[in-house]
């Protein structure tokens, strides 16, 4: 419970720094960026919208830096984020809510069977030491982990979009023939959209788990209770799973925990070459459009994402893990 | 952007021997592992086109010379792109700026993190505790996103923001690492023995604690120069980089901005992020042999099969 409280109290300090750095940031950049934005849309922003970008920038205003702070996290706090100006007059959290869901699905999904399969591969690979896969595995890791994923993706893009056409290359469905809802086309339209973005994250990811999963395992198998229930005699498959590989996922669920901050960056990228509408693309349409209040939002709503995950990771090693609960 | 090639940050086991020692053994190591051979091989050529690009590429970079979207031939290796401007001689020229990125952003990194984190574990109280808590947060904080947002406020970056933002947000994963190991040498004899011939602090940590660490810190250069590479490509790829000045990702920027993929030239858009992926790779190759240099039991099992189900020897 100390440690559950410990981890909460963290991410909330986080969460904290995140919206400071979010203050901060147009604040200190040499010509508050968001004044030319500002004036760019002067005429076309009502009173309201117009004073709530204020509080958001710091522009127009009187008050001493403190002032604006505390003003600013109860704005953001209250939920408004503000409105989206090449969106005018829609909020950026309803501009957000749209793409979300692009990304929860792709990403989401891509992340847990990168994580599912690479500890399985993982284990195995471990388990044969020295086979195959073990001989396989660590040298294409170095390469993955080294090759920057939009890279992988223009590959794809390439081979299977463009050359062979076996997939669409490019949006999350057919914008022209399709209409989004809840029938069998459209939903076969999106599998096949999602279909190299997903492999795509997948290349460059599962790396990671393989290889953190390997590595425990093997330091694990040469513990004593592994001797001890092959000694006595158990099946194979059980001491692998059940006595080795229980203890050993552990470091691979805080990796899990630690490395989603590089999916996301990566699938923002991922998004980017295929123009997927999800977040990540929204958030370089808004950097580009210079967008500052769905830029801001959306850096905010990663953030918030990615701490959220960290903490449920974390709650559950403390779940699986004994030890951490104790020195908690 | 994958994950630091070690995925278990706090546990690599100390070489703690003294410094001349590790260096020596780094260099055995160096030769007698393939990865890291490979490495070397790898970081020595892209080291002199950055040094000397003009050796090997006589075009200029930027000057739209010759003819739109030529194909691969002897004058032009890699063809021309849509402005007329030779790929080849982009890409040789485009070396320097990225390893520039790459060793600079490395070494302050470094400095930034073997200062904070080996600060932390010798002190020790209250001044780890704030570090820590510091290195944490920032661990957890997604880097990318912030760096786009930094770079979107300072209206695109020059290399200079670059170098400077990559360097201020990346250091928290390495300082970590050399926090855990420093705090394992804390109580060790040849400390105790300088606090009793009463040396000051920052003689100790400079002279006893940082000499015993070489071999994760040369480790931490490493992941830190590649991160550099990914992240300011990456930066420079959606068009937050410089778009002028003569880099991999910037030239993956006008492919990207020209639909290179989609009108024929793929060339254009496939070469430098190979180029990436190569240097990446070298790094990253480095620091994995550095890996199993530092832990014995990762190093490749050579001509030990087992019988099939067997398991591994205990």
């Amino acid at each position: 419970m100390r440690y559950a409280l410990r981890r909460l109290g963290f991410f909330v300090l986080t969460l904290w720094v995140a919206l400071t750095l979010n203050f901060l940031l147009p604040r200190l950049m040499p010509g508050n960026p968001a004044l030319a934005m500002m004036s760019k849309f002067h005429g076309e922003l009502s009173p309201k919208a117009l004073n709530a970008l204020e509080v958001l920038f710091g522009v127009n205003t009187h008050e001493s830096l403190l002032g604006q702070y505390f003003g600013y996290l109860h704005q953001i706090l209250t939920g408004n984020l503000g409105t989206s100006l090449d969106e005018y007059p829609a909020s950026v959290t309803s501009v957000i809510g749209s793409a979300i869901w692009w990304t929860l699905g792709l990403i989401g999904v891509t992340t847990v069977l990168a994580f599912i399969l690479g500890t399985g591969l993982g284990i195995v690979s471990a388990w044969r030491r020295g086979g195959k896969l073990d001989s396989i595995v660590p040298p294409v890791f170095v390469i993955t982990s080294a090759i920057p994923y939009f890279w992988v993706a223009m590959v794809l893009v390439l081979i299977f979009g463009i050359t062979l056409k076996w997939f669409p290359s490019q949006g999350g469905y057919y914008v022209t023939t399709d209409t989004p809802g809840l029938n069998f086309t459209f939903f076969q339209d999106v599998l096949n959209h999602a279909f190299l973005p997903a492999i795509s994250l997948l290349i460059t990811t599962i790396g990671t788990w393989i290889l953190t999963m390997r590595n425990t395992m093997i330091t694990t198998l040469a513990e004593d209770y592994v001797r001890m229930a092959r000694a006595k005699g158990l099946p194979n498959r059980r001491i692998m799973f059940d006595y080795a590989a229980r203890n050993a996922i552990l470091p691979n669920l805080t990796g899990f925990a630690m490395s989603l901050g590089f999916v996301v960056s990566g699938a923002i990228l991922i998004e980017y070459v295929f123009n997927y509408p999800g977040v990540g693309y929204m958030l370089l349409q808004a950097v580009s459009g210079e967008d500052y209040p769905l830029m801001q939002g959306l850096f905010l709503l990663i953030t918030v994402a990615v701490l959220f995950a960290i903490l449920v990771a974390d709650l559950l090693t403390a779940l699986l893990d004994p030890r951490t609960r104790a020195a908690g | 952007m994958a994950m630091p090639v070690s995925g278990v940050p706090a546990e690599t086991p100390a070489l703690q021997l003294p410094a001349g020692h590790v260096l020596a053994r780094v260099g055995r190591a160096v030769r007698s592992n393939h990865k890291a051979t490979v490495g070397v091989v790898l970081l020595t050529i892209f080291i002199l086109i950055a040094l000397f690009p003009g050796v090997i590429a006589h075009e200029s970079p930027t000057q739209d010379a010759y003819a739109p979207q030529l194909g691969i031939s002897t004058a032009h290796l890699l063809g021309t792109n849509h402005y007329g401007q030779d790929l080849y001689s982009q890409l040789v020229w485009g070396t320097r700026n990225v390893m520039i990125i790459a060793i600079v952003v490395g070494l302050a990194t470094t400095a930034l993190a073997v200062l904070i984190g080996v600060a932390a574990a010798y002190l020790g109280g209250l001044a780890d505790s704030s570090l820590s808590v510091l290195t944490d947060v920032l661990l957890v904080i997604p880097l990318f996103p912030l760096l786009i947002v930094i770079a979107a406020y300072a209206q695109g970056g020059t290399t200079l923001v670059l170098i400077t933002a990559i360097t201020l947000t990346s250091w928290s994963y390495t300082a970590r690492q050399l926090r855990a190991q420093a705090l394992t040498l804390r109580n060790r004899d040849f400390l105790e023995a300088a606090r009793v011939r009463g040396e000051r602090r920052l003689y100790i940590i400079v002279v006893e604690v940082i000499p015993t660490m070489t071999s994760l810190i040369v480790a931490s250069f490493l992941t830190n120069a590649l991160y550099a590479v990914l992240f300011a490509s990456s930066l420079q790829f959606i068009g937050l980089g410089d778009p002028n000045t003569v880099s991999w990702g910037t030239t993956l920027y006008w492919a990207q901005n020209n639909a290179a993929l989609q009108t024929g030239e793929p060339l254009w858009a496939i070469a430098p992020g190979a180029c990436i992926a190569v240097l990446g790779a070298a790094f990253a190759l480095l620091n994995y042999a550095f890996d199993e240099i530092g832990n014995p039991a990762l190093r490749p099992v050579r001509k030990v099969r087992q019988k099939k189900g067997a398991g591994p020897r205990v």
